[in-house]
């Protein structure tokens, strides 16, 4: 027998695919989740009774043109009874069956959909939550209670966040298409945002009680190496699935078994996975042939660590020129403080504290517990036992996620007497 | 999470692989990795060019193969999915191409979870505990 969990399988395999092509036909990226849902619901009904069709993809693409029909037969039905009532309905422009070019649409290729349906889901009339939502709900093939799970919120509410952002897309009528030449990079800049933000929701749970949340990091990979393959002349693409490979390789040894979390410094790098720090580097490598960016700047940092035996033998020189160039092609209070703690490791606590230090008014990092903790980290080292305790305890003070608290309270704590 | 798929055949017919399986195979291959969940695959050669190392009663022997078993060992692949069932399926499609395109051949693929971050809870015991 089949049971659901095997049908949604099935469903993450082909989501992306059969919305990218039904938004194709409908010219309609919220019209196409309707539909592709819907023949979701009928796979759930039928291939738990019937087992999992032969081709599922076309199974499901057929599915939901019958759908489409069925519906488009109703709306004209509809719009006859109305335009007998309502005077103005006449003015309406005749309608176009959108499924006529149904055949001829059948056996085009794909790739530029996927692409059309990447870049309408984060497009920017849409709010970053709305834009993870929509982008997990279609081209990851996920259901509303996973994304609801993955990010700790009731699952109403990604169902609110996936139906306004639809109707976001249809108030301001955004066609599914490519953007032109003129805003593609910074359009394909949101879209590595949007992947990344959700990579980092699971490496660095900004709430919650747990410190990484695997399953999510690997949805953000997952969706990563799916643009790479898409995109892959483009430098940055690659610059971040290399980041995220390399960050991830360091997953099972960010936590204790007991789940508390172990800051890179302390990290038993024998738990390191050496396959993804291979992929991470061989994409790394790509994008630095073909020119780089932001992300391969970060991803470049992380091979530092990736590369190196322990935190000792780490290259920190290199590490602090990278933030440098990175600090001047990408600005950030965030980026000097990693700088500073960098240059802290290469040239010693005094020098970083002063660069931290420097950062101590940004309004940016009024409330980031890291700033307080690398303080208190340089503070430490230099013998300055209750300053620095002082500085966890207001780390522990700012930060949202329980385990991170317990881990600068802990350190605070072992600076008492 | 990760499952190695290990691929046995049981009964391979006395004609090559069709070319158009092999197409196929590399088709299948390619959309996996482009959904980005193909870590990595590899054929593997007939027992007889590879060795066996056992340790019985606490001696070590190794000896050359082929070995004498009833299903030779093919190939391997190695996914990162969401789920078991996720893994089941791409097995699933890889399986419906030699059953459509290598008539007669038969076999069976093992789908193996590999150990990773989130089988180390507080709760999950493994190879990885050191307490």
């Amino acid at each position: 027998m089949t049971g659901q969990a095997a049908v949604e399988a099935v469903w993450r395999i082909e989501s992306g695919r059969l919305v990218a092509t039904l938004a194709r036909i409908t010219r309609d990226l919220a019209t196409a989740e309707d539909l592709a849902q819907d023949a979701f619901e009928v796979a759930l009904r039928q291939w738990p009774r019937d087992g999992i069709p032969d081709n599922p993809g076309a199974w499901l693409t057929v599915t939901a043109k019958h759908l489409a029909v069925d519906r488009h037969r109703r709306a004209v039905t509809l719009d006859r009874k109305l335009a007998g009532i309502a005077s103005e309905a006449a003015s309406r422009p005749s309608e176009v069956d959108p499924m006529a070019d149904v055949d001829a649409d059948i056996d085009v290729p794909v790739q530029d959909d996927m692409l059309r349906l990447i870049f309408t889901a984060c497009h920017p009339v849409l709010t970053p939550e709305s834009q993870v939502a929509l982008i997990l709900r279609t081209l990851g093939g996920l259901q509303t209670r996973e994304i609801a799970r993955a990010f700790l919120v009731p699952e109403a509410t990604i169902g609110q966040r996936i139906s306004r952002a639809k109707k976001t897309l249809s108030d301001h009528q955004v066609r599914f298409e490519l953007p032109d030449a003129t805003e593609l990079s910074a359009r394909l800049t949101a879209v590595l945002g949007v992947v990344y933000l959700i990579f980092n929701e699971g490496y660095s749970a900004s709430t919650g009680d747990e410190w990484t949340r695997p399953a999510l990091c690997n949805d953000a990979l997952r969706l990563g190496r799916v643009l790479a393959g898409l995109r892959p002349d483009e430098p940055e693409v690659h610059g971040l699935v290399a980041l995220m490979e390399l960050q991830a390789s360091r997953i099972p040894a960010r936590t204790t078994d007991a789940g508390e979390p172990v800051l890179l410094a302390d990290q038993d790098r024998r738990r390191w996975d050496r396959l993804l720090i291979r992929r991470g580097l061989e994409a790394l490598q790509r994008a630095e042939d073909l020119g780089g960016g932001v992300y391969t700047l970060q991803a470049a940092i992380a091979a530092c660590h990736a590369r190196a035996r322990s935190v000792e033998d780490t290259d920190w020189g290199r590490i602090v020129a990278l933030y440098t160039v990175l600090g001047h092609v990408a600005p950030s209070a965030v980026v000097s403080l990693n700088r500073a703690v960098a240059v802290g490791m290469a040239e010693g606590p005094g020098r970083g504290l002063e660069l931290a230090d420097r950062l101590a008014d940004d309004p940016s990092l009024a409330s980031y517990p890291q700033l307080p903790a690398v303080r208190g980290t340089f503070l430490e080292r230099l013998g300055r036992a209750d300053e620095a305790r002082r500085e966890f305890e207001r780390a522990a003070g700012l930060t949202q996620n329980r385990s991170e608290r317990r881990l600068y309270l802990a350190r605070a704590a072992s600076l008492h007497g | 999470m990760r499952y190695l798929v290990l691929l046995k055949a049981a009964s391979v017919p006395n004609t090559p692989p069709p070319p158009e399986l092999m197409a196929a195979i590399i088709a299948l291959g390619e959309d996996a990795k482009n959904a980005g969940v193909l870590l990595d695959t590899q054929g593997l050669q007939p027992s007889a060019a590879g060795s066996r190392v056992t340790l019985s009663r606490g001696t070590l022997t190794s000896a050359d193969g082929p070995f004498t078993e009833s299903k030779e060992l093919i190939s391997y692949a190695l996914y990162d999915v969401r789920s078991r069932e996720d893994a089941v399926e791409w097995t699933n499609r890889f399986m419906k191409l030699h059953r459509d395109l290598w008539p007669g051949w038969e076999g069976e693929a093992d789908v193996l979870k590999v150990f990773g971050p989130e089988d180390f809870g507080s709760a999950a015991g493994g190879p990885g505990d050191t307490a």
